[in-house]
């Protein structure tokens, strides 16, 4: 049976079609992607959730100031806390920190621009759900497109990032002022990945890498390894 | 009874204010010399139904704290503008 996995929308979310076309490369027969509304309260059946990239809620007040009240996300953090696996892209990123699912801040750019370019990143640990499958020191090259990417977070937490091994992804050459290179982190456990760079837009050789493909297949396995556990 | 509340939000210090610096080195292009530490924030203006003042106040520091900063990267003050209505 193909895993399941939701893609969460909240008003203002932009990239939801985009996971969910990357998502369905992987065939019929292992994945099924499908949307989920961002008023929904039960998370029951999906082996795994991802938070897209877009202006949930207009990014009024801050990115995810407000998406962190919607009611999916009270099942996210449930989900979350069960063990599964959760992945933010960019704007969702933005939206596991400000529900506290994530530690730091996305702040605005260095230098106040919004940047849409490919960049280069390298895998810094595989003891996550979207590095699974990779190696560490991998170069992939992807795209961001934002305007608050800028990782901040204070020193003790940056300490604490760095002993337990939770820096998921690094940029090779920094584009908007992130302490310690950050594009990527990720909870205790590893289930829980929030990164700015777009994977679902690099998946089609066409376009673009298809750097995206290697991390979205680390989130389909273990999205199957959950549809295996024992409920 | 209703209260003026100001809550105003700006980045805590040490995090980079690139907003405020910007302004910072324009002023002088205009003559304004002599202007520092000018950082950039927002203010929120808020009634707020609340028995007595420092209950006002108390109300806007939780919602300060729960909402309108993100207490990661910036910090509030909470200022009630004038008595009761």
């Amino acid at each position: 049976m193909a895993t399941k996995i939701g893609v969460v929308v909240f008003p203002g979310s932009n990239c939801e079609h985009d996971v969910v076309k990357a998502l369905g490369l992987f065939g019929p027969a292992r994945v099924e992607a499908g949307l989920v509304w961002h008023g929904e309260r039960s998370l029951a059946g999906y082996d795994a959730i991802v938070l897209p990239g877009g202006f949930a809620h207009g990014d009024y007040l801050r990115p995810g100031a407000l998406a962190r009240f919607s009611p999916v996300m009270e099942a996210v953090a449930k989900y979350a806390a069960d063990g599964g696996p959760v992945v933010g892209i960019c704007n969702g990123f933005q939206v596991l920190t400000e529900a506290g699912l994530l530690p730091g801040a996305l702040q605005k750019n260095r230098g106040l621009r919004f940047l849409c370019t490919t960049v280069g990143v390298s895998v810094c640990t595989t003891r996550t759900v979207l590095t699974g499958e990779s190696t560490v020191g991998a170069q992939l090259s992807l795209p961001i497109n934002h305007f608050e990417g800028n990782f901040t977070c204070d020193a003790a937490t940056l300490e604490r990032l760095r002993a337990e091994d939770r820096i998921v992804l690094r940029y090779t050459a920094n584009p908007n002022g992130s302490l310690d290179d950050i594009a990527g982190v990720c909870n205790e456990d590893g289930n829980v990945v929030g990164l700015m760079p777009h994977p679902e837009r690099a998946c089609d050789a066409m376009t673009s890498s298809t750097d995206g493909m290697g991390l979205l297949e680390s989130l389909v396995v273990a999205a199957t390894r959950r549809a295996h556990v024992p409920v | 009874m209703k209260y003026e509340v100001l809550v105003e939000v700006r980045l805590r210090p040490g995090i980079a204010d690139p907003q405020g610096a910007t302004i910072e080195r324009a002023l002088p292009a205009l003559g304004f010399e002599g202007v520092d530490d000018v950082s950039v924030g927002k203010a929120f203006r808020l009634s707020i139904e609340a028995s007595d003042e420092p209950a006002a106040r108390d109300r806007a520091v939780e919602m300060a704290d729960r909402l309108l900063a993100n207490p990661v990267i910036e910090v509030s003050t909470v200022t009630v503008l004038d008595g009761a209505r």
